[in-house]
């Protein structure tokens, strides 16, 4: 099972308040897809996601990654075991150039973060590998320019780039494509088509013909909980899933 | 390199050529200042509060955390100091150890209990804690109270240098004033500065990646806190005395307040915000009481006129950085 699955959840719930957020999720994320967790607004994914990443406590259920219990794993011990999440609004150090964003994703398992008194210049060794990920993602013209001076669609490359340096297993990215004129999407959907060959993927997307063409599984969520899951041909018949995103009048 | 659009330029080759030459430029005219004839008790004193200032500045211009309470590792230093050299009677050079030793231990303890909250919450932590250390110290024994510990022996650094000699305590001061300097320069460019920096600049990001950010936090905070505290020890020989004003939150809020005009973030600008706000001190001192209206109304035409600070906007202006 743990080999099919990577990433399995069972009955994850989060409250606030009294409020339902995520109300009994079970999902199962097979190895080598694009899995899409869609909705409404309002519909829980990113709490869902926020859940996943450990960045929020769940109130119930539990979280299994490649078979192990991940449900009180701390966040940055979650990325350790190869589990790495993106933002929703584009994470990069706004002040660090794409090269030395990347490198410090880079520098971390080498053990020499906390070197206090060593030159910085010991990290030009990741200069080479940080360049090609730079490259992979078509960045390479921007590796000094400061990440504050990219275009939007250029920071959500970038910040792809930095999270492929950890060399994760899995992806969660929040949102890939939110925010970005058309040109940004196919380049972006590219890209995540691409290295979805090495690495699973779990994405949140608010818009279902985004995720169309791209994702091998989709998952519905409405008000907290899971409405539908199957291909893109499936659901676009199901008329549950049109309700919910047309509203009860349309359907 | 191309143009920059906001207040901090990443480092460079050039920029750290740059920050070089003005270091060489800042150590030549420190040295040269016993032949000046200015008066060498103001600038040992400025040095003392500028390193102070320096440390600070690690733990926000490159950590982003602000601590309200940075006089609890001057002072402590500086009443350990007194009391090791003037009671056990040791030797300079163990007096400077012991006080640094307790600011660090006192930096390992705070900045455990402190480093969990972030922000405003952050810096109200630490000023409850100095505020707590000023209350300790107000009634402890060791600290003679208002007093304070008074005519403290110089002694002989190293059983050599003599450091009743002004000219000699000067150069002992500045030396070691250059050195702690140079290691802050050095941890705000080493593999630990650059993980510093991403979590300043997004701290979610910088988790998600796979750092503990907490303890990069603390870390820092024990070098600032620590580093803090060497001043505190030197700054004993230079007035032979300790006493509650260098606990105190008005202390704190100096720092703070040096830090803030030289330019935050910048590697220079503590030092030159410490030489501002001494010597306003000094000089002003005719005026009494009005020297902290003075000081009010420059801390509000700072953050109102020239938020970047005065090495800030200089860096700025010509696109460096220093």
């Amino acid at each position: 099972m743990a080999d099919e699955f990577i990433l399995e959840t069972h009955g994850l719930t989060k409250e606030f308040a009294g409020f339902f957020a995520v109300r009994d999720v079970s999902l199962k994320v097979r190895r080598g897809h694009i899995h899409a967790l869609i909705g409404p607004n309002g519909a829980g994914k990113t709490t869902c996601f926020n859940l996943l990443t450990k960045f929020l406590r769940p109130s119930a259920g539990t979280i299994l990654y490649k078979g192990q219990d991940i449900t009180a794993t701390a966040p940055a011990d979650v990325a350790r075991l190869g589990l790495v999440r993106s933002f929703q609004i584009s994470a990069v150090f706004p002040h660090l150039t794409a090269l030395e964003n990347v490198r410090v994703a880079l520098q971390r398992q080498h053990g020499q973060s906390f070197d206090f008194w060593r030159s910085k210049s010991v990290l030009n060794r990741f200069n080479g590998r940080a360049l090609e990920l730079l490259n992979d993602v078509g960045l390479s013209e921007f590796a000094n320019t400061p990440a504050v001076e990219m275009p939007y669609g250029r920071k959500r490359a970038l910040e792809i780039a930095t999270t492929l340096a950890l060399d994760p297993e899995m992806m969660l990215l929040d949102e890939p494509m939110a925010g970005m004129g058309h040109e940004d999407i196919d380049k972006i959907a590219a890209l995540i088509k691409r290295i979805s060959a090495k690495y699973t993927i779990l994405m949140v997307e608010h818009n279902l013909s985004v995720v169309a063409n791209l994702s091998d599984v989709i998952t519905v969520l409405t008000r907290g909980h899971v409405l539908a899951e199957g291909s893109y041909a499936d659901l676009s018949k199901d008329e549950r899933v049109k309700e919910a995103y047309l509203g009860a009048g349309h359907a | 390199m191309t143009a920059m659009t906001d207040d901090t330029l990443p480092i460079t080759p050039r920029a750290m050529r740059d920050e070089m030459i003005v270091f060489g430029l800042m150590a030549v005219l420190l040295a040269i200042v016993p032949f000046t004839g200015i008066y060498p008790f103001f600038v040992m004193q400025a040095l003392c509060f500028a390193l102070v200032a320096c440390a600070f500045n690690l733990l926000i211009g490159y950590g982003g955390l602000l601590s309200f309470g940075h006089a609890m590792f001057l002072g402590t230093a500086g009443y350990c100091s007194a009391h090791a050299l003037k009671v056990w009677n040791l030797p300079p050079e163990l007096g400077i150890v012991v006080g640094t030793a307790a600011a660090f231990a006192l930096a390992i303890v705070t900045g455990y209990v402190s480093i969990r909250r972030q922000g405003i919450y952050f810096s109200m932590i630490t000023l409850a804690l100095s505020q707590l250390l000023y209350f300790i110290y107000l009634q402890a024994p060791f600290t003679h109270g208002e007093d304070g510990i008074q005519g403290i022996p110089q002694g002989r650094l190293f059983g050599v240098f003599d450091l009743s000699q002004p000219t000699i305590l000067y150069y002992v001061v500045l030396a070691g004033f250059l050195g702690a300097f140079l290691l802050i320069y050095r941890t705000i460019n080493s593999p630990f500065g650059e993980v510093l920096k991403s979590i300043r600049e997004n701290e979610q990001r910088a988790i998600s990646l796979g750092y503990k950010t907490d303890q990069y936090k603390w870390l820092a905070f024990i070098l600032s806190g620590t580093l803090a505290g060497f001043a505190g020890a030197l700054k004993v020989f230079v007035a032979q005395n300790a006493s509650l004003t260098d606990v105190h939150w008005t202390m704190s809020g100096e720092i703070v307040l040096m830090t803030l005009v030289g330019g935050l973030g910048t590697i220079f600008g503590p030092v030159v915000g410490a030489f501002v706000i001494i010597a306003m001190q000094q000089y002003l001192a005719g005026f009494g009481q009005w020297v902290t209206v003075i000081q009010g109304v420059i801390f509000v035409a700072c953050v109102l006129l020239f938020r970047r600070g005065i090495i800030g906007e200089v860096a700025h202006y010509f696109k460096r950085s220093l």
